[in-house]
């Protein structure tokens, strides 16, 4: 065929394997020392919570108004950072999407650690936390079960399917890069890899199934999407508190979340590309559609504070509208224009393609994005509890340096565990890069630029 | 079944705190917890001016937001229409504090003595070992159960000087609570949040 007589220019599957088994080598000392750095810190919040739960909530800020606070604001942003994982993942999966291929196992992973610390911190928020396994139903002697009205119990469930959901998918995507790393290495790292990759061998029948299982489960992942940050959203919109009460709140929190996970993706992509030269395999082009994932999610987002405030307006609710206007203007109203400038003008610059391409600029963006996404949570779960009904009750919520602590360490966690499996795991999929090789052909050919041309 | 229930007279009430008070020794309650609290409120401008006093506790509602919301079972509503929380069973994720719109319930985040630096006095030991207090958990007026049960009203009515509380049977016609709720227009605090209160105002 004349097609295969041309010469083959940008990568070749070749090219793929040397990259991605070069991030698998033998770290060095730098990598050490972060990592290090960053269990370090988590050992110091570990300690703290370990003092907190000796001596009693009492350590942290929590007052008799504000009561769920910044722990439960590390839960949401935490889920909604996972939430990113799912979408890139399985619905862009099920649509062939081209773009994916390079970025979705750095995703997944992210996924995975994000749920991980999410799922901590309920346990660290509740006064009694050996006592957190009620929230599941498991088998005891008096048959007792959790009350399936309350939205904590959905939460749970939620969480916990979505943990399930994604770390299997991670696992089983990871299954035919595993090998292909097996094939090389030595030592514990053979025995890892042989264990993970589950006697794969490369069969045609082992693709089929391996194929047909991969689209199945994104089946299954991509309704977890839209629903499990919908049952987090109703934790607060089932309660009557002005700030809380509203119809909007799902997909207002779905929105949110896929806007605040792309933005992480690009914070852990940008650097680890830079550092560990994945320039070939993690192209402008990949990096240009995550921006404009983040554009369009953070339109999305600053519409939902537009309705947010105009459903207040037009309700005219006297409590509803003091709410409002102590979140605007209170004690706390810097983290509302916080969110304002972070979320909704930040990300204004992406809709020009040479900020999309420019990764230093892309990278101080998707931080804003980071901070600004953090601070929505908090204005909507502590700000809004600020101020609630009775107006004797209301406090101004000061966190302790215990909660402070213990969210550094949630972020010190969630990097240091990426860190690690960056290193030691194929966080690039050679397989799907492979299956879609002449994208990325032409995505690193320098005329190419899907839209412009 | 009777739907107890509790009738306070804003007229009668002088703001005296005595329910607050005899609050506090029935129950030993720790510091910065009141189940029993009174607001005040001034409306008005000089000379037209008035101060109202608005004692405040559990609602004790017919249909208990924080009972739906509690995940564990521990907030229970009784066959009398009694709320309350069993502490054994509560785990303290205080998400009943949340959709609680009366803000009636209080966190135990840790007990402290009343006395800073001395300990617990002899006398917090026994109320809080009596009344099964346990750190972590979320606590709310009970109507005084252990009284109701043995016969007696509970103890912001029976110590309010002003007799601005009235204590009885709200699904019965003729008692007392429902003559007062019908002859002198009694009125729930925010019927809007649809939680139908055992707890009546008499207008001041």
């Amino acid at each position: 065929m004349a097609a295969a007589a041309e010469p083959v220019s940008g990568p070749t599957y070749a090219d793929i394997d040397r990259g991605v088994r070069k991030i698998m080598e033998a770290p060095g000392f730098v990598y050490w020392v972060w990592v290090g750095f960053c269990f370090t810190l988590v050992a110091i919040a570990a300690a703290l919570w370990t003092r907190q739960i000796y001596v009693g909530l009492g350590v942290t800020g929590l007052r008799q108004g504000p009561m769920w606070a910044m722990y439960i604001t590390n839960f949401v942003f935490w889920v909604g950072i996972a939430h990113s994982g799912t979408l890139i993942s399985a619905i862009l999966y099920l649509f062939r999407t081209r773009w994916r291929t390079a970025v979705y196992r750095v995703a997944e992973t992210m996924t995975l650690f994000a749920v991980l610390t999410a799922g901590l911190f309920p346990i660290i928020h509740v006064g009694r936390p050996w006592y957190a396994y009620w929230l599941l139903p498991y088998p005891n002697e008096r048959s007792l079960q959790p009350d399936f009205r309350s939205p904590l119990v959905w939460d749970a469930f939620a969480v916990s399917t979505y943990l399930t959901i994604s770390a299997l998918f991670l696992v089983m995507g990871l299954i035919p890069d595993v090998a292909n790393a097996r094939d090389v290495a030595k030592g514990w790292r053979k025995t890892l890899y042989t264990i993970l990759s589950l006697g794969w061998r490369g069969t045609d029948t082992q693709w089929q199934h391996w194929s047909m299982a991969y689209l199945l489960l994104a089946g299954l992942a991509t309704p977890l999407v839209l629903s499990v940050h919908s049952v987090v959203s109703w934790d607060f919109a089932m309660a009557q508190l002005p700030g809380w009460h509203s119809t909007i709140f799902a997909p207002y929190f779905v929105a949110g979340a896929i806007f605040s996970g792309v933005a992480m993706v690009l914070t852990l992509l940008i650097p680890m590309r830079k550092i560990m030269h994945l320039e070939d395999l993690v192209t402008e082009w990949h990096i240009d559609n995550l921006a404009k994932v983040v554009l369009l999610t953070s339109l999305i987002v600053s519409y939902s504070y537009g309705v947010e405030s105009f459903i207040v307006w037009y309700g005219k609710d006297p409590i509803e509208m003091m709410t409002f206007h102590e979140r605007y203007f209170g004690p706390h109203g810097w983290v509302f224009w916080v969110c304002i400038f972070c979320n909704c003008i930040a990300p204004l610059p992406l809709f020009s393609p040479r900020v999309r391409r420019n990764t230093v600029v892309l990278f101080i963006i998707t931080i804003f994005v980071n901070i600004g996404m953090w601070f929505e949570r908090f204005m909507i779960i502590a700000v809004s509890q600020e101020n609630n009904f009775n107006p004797s009750q209301w406090a101004i919520y000061h966190p302790s340096i215990t909660e402070i602590m213990i969210t550094v360490g949630s972020f010190a966690w969630f990097l240091g565990l990426f860190s690690l499996f960056a290193r030691f795991m194929p966080i690039i999929s050679m397989t799907e890069l492979k299956e879609g090789i002449h994208w990325l052909r032409e995505a690193v050919r320098d005329d190419y630029y899907p839209g412009l041309k | 079944m009777p739907r107890l229930g509790m009738v306070i007279d804003l007229k009668k009430c002088a703001a005296c705190y005595a329910c607050v008070a005899a609050c506090k020794t029935e129950h030993a309650t720790p510091p910065g917890v009141f189940w029993c609290r009174v607001v005040k409120h001034e409306s008005g401008s000089f000379p037209a001016v008035r101060r109202i006093a608005l004692p405040l506790g559990c609602m004790h509602c017919a249909d208990p937001p924080c009972e739906k919301t509690c995940p564990t079972g521990a907030t229970r509503k009784r066959g009398d229409g009694i709320v309350h929380v069993n502490y054994d069973e509560c785990m303290g994720c205080r998400a009943c504090m949340i959709a609680c719109p009366y803000e009636a319930r209080y966190f135990l985040a840790e007990i402290r003595p009343y006395y800073d630096g001395q300990g617990l006095t002899e006398y917090e030991r026994i109320g809080y070992a009596a009344n099964g207090y346990v750190e972590g958990t979320v606590t709310k007026c009970n109507f005084c159960m252990e009284r109701v049960d043995a016969g007696k009203e509970p103890a912001c009515v029976a110590n309010c000087p002003g007799r601005a509380r009235y204590f009885g049977d709200l699904d019965d016609p003729a008692s007392e609570v429902s003559r007062l709720i019908r002859d002198k227009r009694g009125f729930q605090l925010h019927p809007e949040f649809g939680t139908n209160p055992s707890v009546y105002y008499l207008p001041a």
